[in-house]
């Protein structure tokens, strides 16, 4: 068992919930409420230093009764240890966890993509979007259980939602403006940037 | 893709007007109707078509390495005349497909499609692209033939380059057997008022599952 499991017990104390040992990895889960101050605490305090987070990820059951979960790997590099984060939210409630893009700028498309899958809002987060279907995608969240495997629309539908997407529209006005190729663009371009094409397309299902 | 038809780019060529070379072909093809001498210019026309196709590669998957190998020393499709891969729209006679197509690049394939100019053939490279293949899921187009008109569909997964070739000298075959007569080979078919190529009934039944998915309940 990672040594940080007690060390965490004695700061945070029933936030810090069972942990288990997996083929030489710990697992310990924590309460989503006080997460950003065990993640803070872990990555700033001396002897832990788990300076560096490998992945973000979640995983939902096919049991129904059984908790979301979000998973954070950390590890640290100096002193070369490994520990897994889980975070456990109500399927059939509102999935809302803190971000943790302050403390790892790398966790944004991490974050993004978790949102894309699975619906898990990220308060916090600086640029939540989907990040690999497309902004108009308006059919769910496709790794949740609850997700038909073709989509919950006809195939039909799709091939319109799809052929009506703009590929012009994946990038945030965020993203143009740091490439400052965004002024050189053409003013209609630009147009269309601006207004994005985040909502519903017309006559959808 | 209503904005692309709308952009000018697009609207002002000669994909989409009738210019006044249109206007001669039509006069030629009346002409060569009259005298029936169409049959020794289809045959030159043809022959130069075909053994000058210029691909436009659109490799999303490992078909495009087996794309790629075809194009290289062991198979080299240069033999067949197509020497030079056009990686533009504009400079090219024929689309191939290499690979799956997620509904994330319908709209860009279909751009590529209308930007070549005429005449225009596509291949369909491999299982997904031609029917989604294995892929009978949310995210994948379930055969390109939903977005844009394919010529040859080359099965296969991914096909070997002899395949791959076989396919070419089947879209040779086949530019080889047409007509300037026939001016409809040359039509643009953009997209209509729903935005879809094809009928919505048309594209459920082409998307129907088969094979293994058939066991799989669109509800599951």
């Amino acid at each position: 068992m990672n040594p940080s499991v007690d060390a965490l017990r004695g700061i945070f104390g029933a936030a810090v919930g069972r942990a288990v040992e997996l083929r030489g990895e710990t697992i310990v889960y924590v309460d989503p409420r006080r997460l950003t101050e065990i993640m803070r605490w872990l990555k700033h305090t001396a002897g832990q230093s788990y300076d560096y987070l490998v992945d973000v990820t979640a995983v939902e059951y096919r049991d129904r009764e059984r908790p979301l979960e979000v998973v954070y790997f950390l590890r640290s590099l100096e002193r070369r240890v490994d520990l897994r984060l889980k975070v456990e939210l109500d399927p059939r409630a509102d999935l809302v966890v803190d971000s943790v893009t302050p403390l790892w700028r790398g966790a944004d498309w991490l974050e993004r993509e978790v949102f894309d899958m699975f619906g898990v809002k990220f308060t916090g987060h600086p640029d939540l979007r989907r990040i690999l279907m497309w902004e108009t995608y308006a059919e769910g969240y496709p790794l949740r259980k609850d997700f038909p495997l073709r989509g919950r629309f006809s195939r039909a539908e799709q091939v319109r939602q799809a052929l009506n997407a703009n590929p012009e529209a994946h990038y945030s006005m965020e993203e143009l403006s740091i490439a400052e190729a965004y002024q050189e663009l053409p003013e209609d371009m630009r147009d269309r940037l601006a207004r994005g094409e985040r909502d519903k397309i017309p006559g959808s299902e | 893709m209503k904005h692309v038809l709308e952009s000018k780019e697009i609207a002002g060529s000669p994909n989409y007007q009738t210019t006044r070379f249109d206007t001669l072909v039509s006069w030629v093809q009346a002409i060569l109707q009259k005298t029936g001498a169409d049959k020794p210019l289809d045959w030159a026309v043809n022959a130069s078509r075909a053994n000058s196709l210029w691909p436009m590669p659109f490799g999303t998957a490992c078909c495009a390495i087996e794309f790629m190998a075809t194009a290289a020393s062991r198979f080299d499709f240069a033999r067949f005349g197509m020497e030079r891969q056009a990686f533009s729209p504009r400079q090219s006679d024929v689309l191939i497909c290499a690979g799956r197509l997620p509904f994330k690049l319908a709209p860009v394939i279909r751009r590529i499609y209308d930007q070549m100019p005429q005449p225009k053939w596509v291949i369909s490279m491999g299982a997904c692209a031609s029917t989604g293949g294995i892929f009978d899921n949310y995210a994948m187009v379930q055969g390109i033939d939903t977005i844009v008109p394919v010529d040859v569909y080359v099965p296969g997964c991914p096909p070997r380059p002899e395949g791959l070739l076989y396919g070419v000298l089947l879209l040779h075959k086949k530019i080889k057997g047409e007509s300037l007569i026939d001016s409809a080979l040359r039509n643009e078919h953009p997209l209509d008022a729903t935005g879809l190529r094809l009928p919505p009934e048309k594209i459920d039944e082409i998307s129907e599952p088969f094979g293994n998915s058939v066991h799989q309940f669109r509800s599951a």
